[in-house]
C-alpha cells in the first residue's frame, strides 16, 4: 500500500460519510454538511493526485481545490439562505415534512 | 349561282329564325307576333315561286341548284351536307311553303287567345324548317336528320294542348310509332352506305353506284324495304298507321299541316327520292303495303262519326294510294297525287277546323262542355250558316272523290291506270292491286259525301247549337278559298278537257317518268323487252353475269332498261279503261251516299244490321281493333314479361339472393364485432392501458420529490455500474 492509496482511501471514507449523511439525515443543515464532506473528499483527491502523479512544480490540483473551496463557501451561503427561507415558510428544517409533491 | 344558294338556304334560315324569335321574344308583341311568322313564311313562298318558274324550262333530270360541302371526314368515312333543287323539290317547296303559309294565316284566328300562342307559332316554324330540310336534302343522312326533326316537331304540335291527357298520349304515340319506322330506316341507310366499293351517303352517288356496279339484289331489296320502313312510319302505312288518327288531338290547323303537306308527305317524298335504287321485290312489297293501307283505312273511315277522324283515315287511305303508285312504278302519279292531295286535304282539314271552331264558339255561348264539337252527329244543316266553308269543302270533296274537272280525278286516275297496267303486265295475284285501288276509290267517294251530308245538309241535330253558328273570319276563309281553287284540275293539266290524263300538262313535263335503273338487262330486239321485264321482278335479272354467259345473248350489248318508262307507256295505254272504271266507282259511291244520307231513302241502320252479321260494322267502327291488337299482342305481353322479370329480379334475385348475402355479411359482422370489441378491444387493448395505469401508479411513488431517495438511487446505480464495469 503506497501513500497515494492511503489518501484515496481517506477521501473515499470521507465521501462515503458525506453521502450517508445526505441520504439518511432528515435535517436540511445536516444534509448540507454531508455535501461539504463530499466536496472536501474531492479536494483531497485533487491534491493527492497532483502530489503523486506529476512533478512538484505543477500546481493544477491546488488551483482546483481552491476553486472548489470558494465554490463550497458560496454554495453553503446560498443553501443556508434557502434553509432559512424554508424554515420561515414551513416552520421546520425537516426535509420529509417539506415535501409538497404527491408521490 | 351564289345568289340561288342564298335563296335556297333561306328556306332553312327563315323558319328556324322564326322559331327562335317566337320562342324567346314572341310574347312581346302579344297577338301581333303571328304576323311576323306569316310574313316570314310568305317571303319563303315567294322565294319558292322564284324557283318554281324554272321548272318550265328545266328537264326532269337537271338540277336547278346543287351545292355540297364536306361535313365530317374521318378516315374512309365521309359525310356531306348538301342542297339539291331539281324540279321535284322546287314543286315540293311551293307546296310546303303555300300550305304552311296558309296554316300560319289560318291559325292567327283559330288559335286566338291561346295562352301559349307564340309557342305555337314557334313550333310551326320548326316544323316548316324540318320539312324544308327534307325537301332540300341531297344526302340520305341529311334527310334522316330532318326526318327526326319532323318527328320532334310533330310531337310538340300534336301534344300542344298537353293538359289534355289524350293529347299528351297521342303525341307520345306518334313519336314512338315513328321511332319504330325510323330504326328500320337507319339500318337501311347503313346498308345503303356499304353498297359498292366507294362508300357514300349522297343520293346521286348511291344511284350512280347502283346503276353501274353489280350488287347482290337481295341485299338491295332488304335495304330498300328497310328504308321504306321509315316512310311506313312517317306516312302512316300499315302496320304503323295507328299514330295518325290519334294525332287529331292536336289543333286542327296542325292536322292540316301534318297530314296534308309536311310530315306524311315526307315519307312519300323520301321514297320517291330513293326510287331509283328500289328493286323489283322491294317495289312489290311497297305496292302491297300501299294497297292494303288504302282499302283498310278507307273501310274504317266509313263508320267514324268524328269529323276529323274521317279525314284522318281518308289521309291514311290516300297515302296508301301514293305508296301503291310508287310500288307499281308510277313515279309521276305518286308525286302528282302527293301535290294534289296536299291541296285538297289541307283545305278539307282547314274547313273542318272552321266548322269545329264555330261549334266551339256556339257551345261556349251555351255553356255546354259535354257535347263533342267534332262529332258529326251533333252537326247537320250548317250549309246556310257557313256558305264559304261549305263550298270549299264541297269542291275539295269532289276532288278527293275523283270527279272530273278536279285535281284528284287526274292524279287518282293516273295511279289506277298504273295499277291496271301493272296487272296487265304481271297478271295473277297482282289483280289485288287494282281491286284495292278501285275499291278504295268507291269507298272514298262514299264516306266523303257522307261527311258532307251529315255535316252540312239535312236538319240540324241540335237547334240550340245551330242557332249560334256563324261563318269564320276572313283569315280562316281565305285559305279555304285559295286551296279549293287549287283543287281544280286545270291548274295541273293546263287543259279544260275533263277527261285528259294530264300528259300534256306542265306537271308531267317537269317531273318526267322517273328512273329505276336497278333492273339491268340485255336485249337486242323488242320481244326480249317483255321477257326481261317479266324477269325484272325476279332476283336473277339483277345479275349481269347471269345473262352474260347465256349463249343466246352473247351478241347483245349492255343496256339500262328503264322500268318506269315502260310503266308510263302501260299507264298511258290503260288510261281510258282506268278512267271509265274510276268514273263508274266514284259515281257509284256518290250515288249510294246521296241515297242513304241525302234523301234518307235507306236507313243506314239497316245497312249496319246487315253488315253486322259478319261483325263488319263493329270491326270498322272499332278500327279493326288494331289498337287493341297492339295492346294485347305487344303492350300487354311486354308488360307481363316486365312484371315477370321484375318479380324474378326483385322478389327472387334481389330479395333472396342479394339480401341473403347481406344477411350473411351482417351475421359475420356481428360475430367479428363481438370478437373485436369484447375480446380484442376490451381485453387486449384495454389490458395494455390497465397495465400501464397500474405500473404508473406504482412508479409514481418514486417521483416524490424526495431528493434523498434520488441520490440513494443514483448511488445504487453507480455501485451497480461499477460492479458491471469491473466484471468486464
Amino acid at each position: 500500500m503506497n501513500n497515494l492509496q492511503i489518501y484515496l482511501l481517506l477521501s473515499s471514507l470521507l465521501f462515503s460519510l458525506g453521502i450517508y449523511a445526505v441520504i439518511s439525515r432528515k435535517n436540511a443543515v445536516a444534509i448540507l454538511m454531508g455535501i461539504e464532506l463530499m466536496l472536501n473528499s474531492a479536494n483531497i483527491n485533487f491534491i493527492a493526485f497532483n502530489r503523486f502523479t506529476s512533478n512538484l512544480n505543477n500546481l493544477d490540483g491546488h488551483v482546483f481545490s481552491m476553486f472548489v473551496i470558494v465554490l463550497a463557501a458560496a454554495e453553503a451561503a446560498v443553501a443556508l439562505a434557502i434553509i432559512i427561507n424554508l424554515f420561515k415558510n414551513l416552520g421546520t428544517v425537516n426535509v420529509d415534512e417539506a415535501s409538497e409533491l404527491k408521490g | 349561282m351564289e345568289f340561288n344558294l342564298i335563296i335556297a338556304l333561306s328556306f332553312l334560315f327563315i323558319p328556324i329564325s322564326l322559331f327562335v324569335y317566337q320562342l324567346f321574344f314572341g310574347h312581346i308583341l302579344k297577338h301581333n307576333t303571328c304576323y311576323v311568322s306569316i310574313i316570314g313564311i310568305g317571303i319563303n313562298l315567294s322565294l319558292a315561286l322564284s324557283f318554281f318558274y324554272r321548272i318550265f324550262y328545266n328537264s326532269p333530270d337537271d338540277y336547278i341548284l346543287h351545292y355540297r360541302v364536306n361535313w365530317i371526314t374521318t378516315g374512309n368515312f365521309n359525310m356531306d351536307l348538301g342542297i339539291i333543287i331539281d324540279n321535284m323539290s322546287a314543286i315540293m317547296l311551293v307546296v310546303v311553303s303555300l300550305v304552311s303559309c296558309l296554316v300560319h294565316l289560318y291559325s292567327s284566328e283559330y288559335m286566338k287567345g291561346d295562352p301559349r300562342f307564340s309557342r305555337y307559332y314557334a313550333f310551326l316554324g320548326l316544323f316548316t324548317f324540318s320539312m324544308n330540310g327534307i325537301v332540300l336534302a341531297d344526302s340520305i343522312t341529311m334527310i334522316y336528320i330532318f326526318w327526326e326533326l319532323v318527328g320532334l316537331s310533330s310531337f310538340l304540335l300534336i301534344g300542344f294542348w298537353f293538359e289534355k291527357t289524350s293529347a299528351a298520349m297521342a303525341s307520345k304515340k306518334a313519336f314512338l310509332t315513328n321511332r319504330v319506322g325510323d330504326i328500320g330506316m337507319f339500318i337501311g341507310i347503313m346498308m345503303i352506305y356499304f353498297v359498292g366499293e366507294t362508300h357514300s351517303f349522297n343520293l346521286s352517288e348511291i344511284i350512280e353506284k347502283v346503276k353501274t356496279s353489280e350488287i347482290d339484289s337481295t341485299y338491295l331489296t332488304i335495304a330498300g324495304i328497310l328504308l321504306f320502313l321509315g316512310a311506313v312510319g312517317k306516312s302512316a302505312q300499315l302496320p304503323l298507321h295507328i299514330w295518325l288518327p290519334d294525332a287529331m288531338e292536336g289543333p286542327t290547323p296542325v292536322s292540316a299541316l301534318i297530314h296534308a303537306a309536311t310530315m306524311v308527305a315526307a315519307g312519300v317524298y323520301m321514297t320517291l327520292r330513293i326510287f331509283p335504287i328500289l328493286t323489283g321485290d322491294a317495289l312489290t312489297y311497297i305496292a302491297y303495303t300501299g294497297a292494303a293501307t288504302a282499302i283498310f283505312a278507307a273501310s274504317i273511315a266509313i263508320t267514324q262519326t268524328d269529323i276529323k277522324k274521317v279525314l284522318a283515315y281518308s289521309t291514311v287511305s290516300q297515302l296508301g294510294y301514293m305508296i301503291l303508285a310508287i310500288g307499281v312504278g308510277s313515279y309521276l302519279a305518286a308525286f302528282f297525287h302527293l301535290v294534289t292531295h296536299a291541296m285538297f286535304k289541307a283545305c278539307l282539314f282547314l274547313a273542318s277546323g272552321s266548322v269545329i271552331h264555330s261549334m266551339h264558339h256556339s257551345l261556349h255561348k251555351l255553356n255546354d262542355h259535354e257535347t263533342d264539337a267534332q262529332d258529326m252527329m251533333n252537326m247537320g244543316g250548317i250549309k246556310n250558316k257557313m256558305p264559304i266553308t261549305y263550298y270549299a269543302m264541297l269542291i275539295t270533296t269532289l276532288a278527293i272523290s275523283g270527279v272530273p274537272f278536279f285535281s284528284g280525278f287526274v292524279s287518282k286516275d293516273a295511279i289506277l291506270a298504273g295499277t291496271l297496267s301493272h296487272y296487265f303486265d304481271h297478271g295473277g295475284i297482282t289483280i289485288l292491286l287494282p281491286i284495292a285501288g278501285f275499291g278504295s276509290a268507291l269507298i272514298t267517294a262514299f264516306y266523303m259525301f257522307r261527311l258532307i251530308f251529315l255535316t252540312f245538309h239535312g236538319k240540324p241535330k241540335n237547334e240550340e247549337i245551330h242557332k249560334h253558328l256563324h261563318e269564320s273570319p276572313a283569315a280562316m276563309t281565305f285559305p279555304l278559298i285559295l286551296l279549293s281553287l287549287l283543287s281544280f284540275a286545270i291548274f295541273f293539266t293546263g287543259t279544260i278537257n275533263p277527261l285528259s290524263d294530264g300528259s300534256k300538262g306542265w306537271f308531267n313535263k317537269a317531273i318526267g317518268n322517273g328512273h329505276n335503273y336497278v333492273i339491268k338487262v340485255h336485249h337486242h330486239n323488242n320481244n326480249s323487252i317483255h321477257e326481261s321485264h317479266n324477269l325484272a321482278h325476279s332476283n336473277e335479272s339483277h345479275y349481269k353475269t347471269n345473262q352474260k354467259h347465256d349463249p343466246q345473248h352473247d351478241s347483245s350489248s349492255d343496256n339500262l332498261y328503264n322500268f318506269t318508262e315502260h310503266v308510263a307507256h302501260g299507264t298511258h295505254a290503260a288510261h281510258s279503261t282506268a278512267m271509265y272504271l274510276s268514273l263508274l266507282v266514284a259515281s257509284l259511291g256518290i250515288f249510294l251516299s246521296v241515297i242513304i244520307y241525302y234523301y234518307n231513302k235507306i236507313d243506314p241502320n239497316r245497312f249496319i244490321k246487315v253488315f253486322n252479321i259478319f261483325k263488319l260494322y263493329d270491326l270498322s267502327k272499332n278500327k279493326f281493333y288494331i289498337d287493341e291488337l297492339y295492346n294485347n299482342v305487344i303492350y300487354k305481353p311486354f308488360m307481363f314479361w316486365s312484371k315477370v322479370s321484375s318479380k324474378i329480379d326483385w322478389d327472387y334475385y334481389d330479395q333472396k339472393f342479394i339480401d341473403s348475402i347481406g344477411k350473411i355479411t351482417l351475421s359475420i359482422s356481428n360475430k367479428s364485432t363481438n370478437i373485436d370489441y369484447n375480446w380484442l378491444d376490451q381485453k387486449v387493448v384495454d389490458g395494455f392501458g390497465k397495465l400501464t395505469h397500474f405500473v404508473s401508479l406504482k412508479l409514481k411513488k418514486t417521483q416524490g420529490g424526495v431528493i434523498q431517495s434520488y441520490v440513494l438511487g443514483g448511488l445504487i446505480a453507480v455501485i451497480v455500474i461499477t460492479l458491471i464495469v469491473k466484471q468486464i
